[in-house]
């Protein structure tokens, strides 16, 4: 077999899906000697004319990361589908929307107008809005069109795999890409680089029984350092997330927040979340569970962090 | 928005020993109430996972309705102190991704209240028909408030 | 970390020095190491080491190591791995590590990992002079090089802004925001609660970037030369907006660096290298300092706040430019309203001007138009930064650069694409 070419692609992302690429640090060089990398715009020079010269399915494997927020994510997205064998939504904004599917809380309008209108440093008396096509003297300049809702890879294209992690944990990428070398690819579909158990299921913490009188916020509390944080009353998401970080924020002392996603058979990681939360909830009366429910201030923006473009009532609808 | 002649859909989680037997009542009585309901008999109110709720939205419901025992009176002891808990939780949530209140309601109907049950169906009913159909999707800031 | 800080600001509280020693010791050492190791080797080096005009395929990351020799590569990736491993034992991850509260930080260092942690700054420290010393063989030796950097394609002349210390060395953490004019006279300092009433933005239909400018001499335009209101950031900016650098080394070769290229301030646009590889010393430096404090490892990392959350500012430098934070929020700390200029917005403008000053230095009639001159343009834009995609949604390395050339009739005469 010839050296695989490997593709990798950032649409609505922050970047930090690729330097998580980049932290598998020297094995970088034994990825080099097994593939030719034929795409990827923060390391090589490859452009959008090179990759649509390439015929179809000449992409062994491409990881997209980022979320689709504008048309020109989504022409990437079906260029690279079209151009690869196997493509992978890669880390949380690909697989479920990520931090940017949280604008899908507002409109599209909402937020032009709070960017370009309202905010407090901008200055812009004639209410400039962007534009996709302009007239200059030069030319006619475009600009891609900002969709109203964050869409998922998935949304848009047929996805083979889905990578989860905000970013993906570097090891989890390298046993990945090892993957792909053998040759040996999961059944299509499988959410890869990843456990199948839940987070607590490697959560170094020690769990007992699972009783809260009250909720606190991560900076109201300093925890103990050794016990499960949940049981101390800060909001982790341990147990509705499927693990494979290795447990990388409980061991910094911080909560679980989601970013790997759902676990196998639940469809909705948030309602999930609330019958978990509400069912270590201890209280006698009605009253009381509800003053310790109502110390969980946004509970949607804490539960669907990673998911809302993914979730069952805020997935983008074409309607 | 609400129209004279929308029917909203219902999907009703009823739970098997006392709301679902109320509602089974109401039938055997004849008891007039708007034919909107579908309901899904579970073994427990605390048996309805907020899965199923925001699953019957997402899929076309224009409201839910969770009804179990009262109150002291569940047949798996506490089934039921588990609903209202989570609840409580879920409403908050069901609001954050612009669901109006309305939409989700918890009801405790024993066996014997085929009359509430009647009640209740009615006046849901007639809600949903003034706050018109469900669309996923409603954003609660529309503008500038980002 | 300007989010962690504008916390601390919104709910009023103070992080304990330990906390700053060690979110200093994460940030302007280990980040600021990672940042400027990757985008000096994998964005800069290309284009010097195998030359503007190599052959695309090579033209990256992988073919420097190529050249230079897998030892030598193998250093960068050790550096850029430890800067790396440094955050990821503070944050849990290297990247979005969830480790700063208003007041503090969640997990403070053991003994054994400072001694670990000491190791590797000082390994950091011999590989910025590695470096440094790279870049004056490499470019500062080569003529045309020189050539390049000096040439007026590649100049700019803009105000200059970057935060700094109370000695007004710059500090990549904390302090205040500092404004230089066109010839380096300061001309303001401001605090970041007062960032209103000297940045404000600009916007144009054709881009959903902002083109932010200084407020007080007003928007006027795509100009330079002095009285503009337009201002450059990042390693550039910050070095011509301070006095000098906090760490020895690093400050010697601030001195070389304006004594060869003539004095303050610096206008050349791919000066911006060479900052930046100054900047990796101050960080290798800064690492190392902090890593044999004695108070790095007190478990004093936390104040819990007291007061009742409203609104806070915070700027803090990141590797591309000056970041400014701001929110307002409702009485639980949830953000009610955000504004924030991110570090590449704000050179916005400058990339713009500098794109187009680099291409009407490069296309000139008679001259066949190929894709080596086009990266001669595209050298000016990665001068600035990878990390567009944060502030709208253009890809660098992708940037859909259309080059249209026109006679003096205004007959299109070419258009190359590097979409
Ligand atoms: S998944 Fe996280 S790291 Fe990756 S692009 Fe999205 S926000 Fe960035
Ligand atoms: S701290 Fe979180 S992840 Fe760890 S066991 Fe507790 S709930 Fe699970
Ligand atoms: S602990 Fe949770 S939030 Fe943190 S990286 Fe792992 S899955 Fe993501
Ligand atoms: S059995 Fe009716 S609520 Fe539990």
């Amino acid at each position: 077999m010839g050296k695989l070419k490997i593709a990798s692609y950032w649409a609505a992302a922050c970047g930090g899906c690729d330097v998580a690429i980049l932290d598998i640090h020297e094995k970088i060089v034994d990825v080099a000697n097994i593939a030719d990398i034929v795409f990827w715009p923060v390391a090589t020079d490859f452009k959008e004319k090179d990759v649509e010269g390439y015929p179809d399915g000449y992409i062994d494997v491409t990881l997209f990361h980022g979320a689709i927020r504008n048309s020109e994510n989504e022409h990437y997205a079906q260029l690279l589908r079209r151009k690869s064998k196997v493509l992978v939504a890669f880390g949380s904004c690909s697989m479920m929307g990520g931090i940017p599917g949280l604008a899908n809380f507002k409109s599209r309008d909402g937020i032009l107008s709070r960017v370009y209108l309202e905010s407090p440093s901008t200055q812009n008396r004639e209410g400039v809005l962007p534009q996709t096509r302009v007239e200059v003297p030069e030319g006619e300049l475009e600009l891609p069109y900002f969709y109203e809702d964050v869409k998922t890879l998935a949304d848009v294209v047929d996805v083979d795999y889905f990578m989860p992690g905000c970013p993906p944990a570097p090891h989890q990428i390298w046993a990945v890409l090892q993957v792909i070398a053998s040759g040996n690819l999961p059944p299509k579909g499988a959410v890869v680089g990843a456990s199948d158990k839940s987070l607590c299921d490697e959560c170094p913490r020690v769990k007992t029984e699972k009783k809260v009188k009250k909720f606190y916020r991560p900076h109201e509390i300093i925890p103990d350092p050794e016990k499960c944080l949940l049981e101390q009353g800060i909001v982790c998401m341990g147990p509705v997330t499927r693990g494979g970080c290795g447990a990388q924020c409980t061991r910094a002392n911080m909560p679980c927040r989601g970013c790997y996603g759902p676990l196998d058979g639940v469809v909705d990681q948030g309602a999930k979340f609330v019958s978990t939360l509400a069912s270590i909830v201890d209280a006698d009366t009605p009253e009381e569970a509800e003053e310790i429910i109502g110390k969980i201030v946004d509970p949607a923006g804490t539960f669907y962090r990673f998911g809302l473009p993914g979730s069952l009532l805020r997935r983008a609808r074409n309607a | 928005m609400a129209t004279a002649d929308f029917e909203p859909r219902i999907i009703g989680f009823l739970c098997n020993w006392c709301s679902y037997a109320g509602a089974d009542l109401a039938g055997v009585a004849r008891l007039q109430y708007p034919p909107n309901v579908r309901i899904i008999r579970v073994m427990c109110s605390g048996r309805v996972d907020p899965q199923f709720v925001f699953k019957a939205l997402a899929e076309g419901a224009d409201g839910v309705l969770v009804a179990g025992c009262h109150p002291g009176d569940c047949h798996y002891a506490d089934g039921n102190y588990k609903t209202m808990r989570r609840f409580h939780l879920m409403k908050k949530v069901l609001a954050q991704l612009g669901v109006e209140e309305e939409r989700v309601r918890l009801e405790w109907i024993s066996a014997a209240e085929a009359n509430l049950f009647a009640r209740i169906m009615q006046e849901f009913t007639e809600e949903l028909r003034r706050l018109g159909p469900f669309k996923p999707g409603r954003k609660l800031a529309a503008g500038g408030e980002g | 970390m300007a989010s962690g800080k504008a916390m601390d600001a919104v709910w009023g509280v103070e992080p304990t020095p330990t906390a700053i020693k060690l979110r200093r010791l994460f940030y302007s050492g280990a980040h600021f190491l990672h940042s400027h190791i990757a985008h000096f080797y994998a964005l800069a080096a290309p284009d010097f080491v195998m030359g503007p005009d190599a052959d695309p395929a090579v033209r990256n990351v992988l073919g420097v190591i190529g050249k230079v020799g897998l030892e030598i590569g193998g250093q960068v990736i050790k550096a850029r791995a430890y800067a790396q491993q440094i955050q990821t034992m503070l944050g849990g991850k290297a990247t979005h590590p969830s480790w700063m509260l208003p007041g503090g930080v969640s997990k403070g260092l053991t003994e054994e990992e400072r001694k670990e942690i000491e190791e590797m700054a000082k390994f950091e420290v011999e590989f910025a002079k590695f470096t440094l010393k790279l870049f004056e063989d490499v470019v500062l030796k080569n003529r045309a090089y020189m050539d390049l950097i000096l040439s007026d394609g590649y100049r700019l002349v803009t105000n200059y802004m970057g935060l700094v210390d109370e000695n007004n060395r710059v500090d990549f953490y904390d302090g205040k925001v500092r404004v230089v004019d066109t010839e380096g006279k300061e001309l303001y300092k401001y605090a970041p609660r007062e960032y209103l009433d000297y940045v404000a933005e600009h916007v144009e239909p054709y881009s959903y970037l902002k083109y932010p400018y200084l407020k007080k001499l007003g928007w006027q335009g795509f100009v330079e030369g002095p009285g503009t209101s337009i201002y450059t950031a990042a390693p550039l900016g910050r070095l011509n907006a301070a006095d000098g650098m906090k760490t020895p080394l690093a400050q010697e070769a601030y001195e070389k660096f304006y004594d060869t290229l003539g004095g303050k301030p610096v206008h050349n646009v791919l000066a911006a290298h060479w900052a930046r590889v100054i900047e990796l010393m101050q960080a290798a430096e800064e690492l190392y300092e902090l890593a044999t404090d004695p108070e790095i490892t007190s478990p004093d990392i936390r104040n819990i706040p007291t007061y009742t959350p409203k609104e806070g500012v915070a700027i803090i430098e990141a590797p591309r430019g000056t970041l400014t934070h701001h929110y307002i929020t409702d009485e639980n700390g949830i953000v009610q309203q955000a504004n924030l200029i991110v570090g590449t917005t704000n050179n916005n403008a400058p990339i713009s001007m500098a794109i187009k000053k680099a291409a009407m230095m490069v296309i000139k009639p008679g001259l066949e138009i190929d894709h080596g001159l086009l990266n001669i343009v595209e050298m000016a834009f990665r001068a600035y930064d990878p990390c567009l995609s944060c502030a709208t949604h253009a890809i660098l390395g992708e940037v859909p650069l259309t080059v249209n050339v026109y006679d003096a009739e205004g007959n299109l005469v070419k258009s190359l694409s590097r979409r």
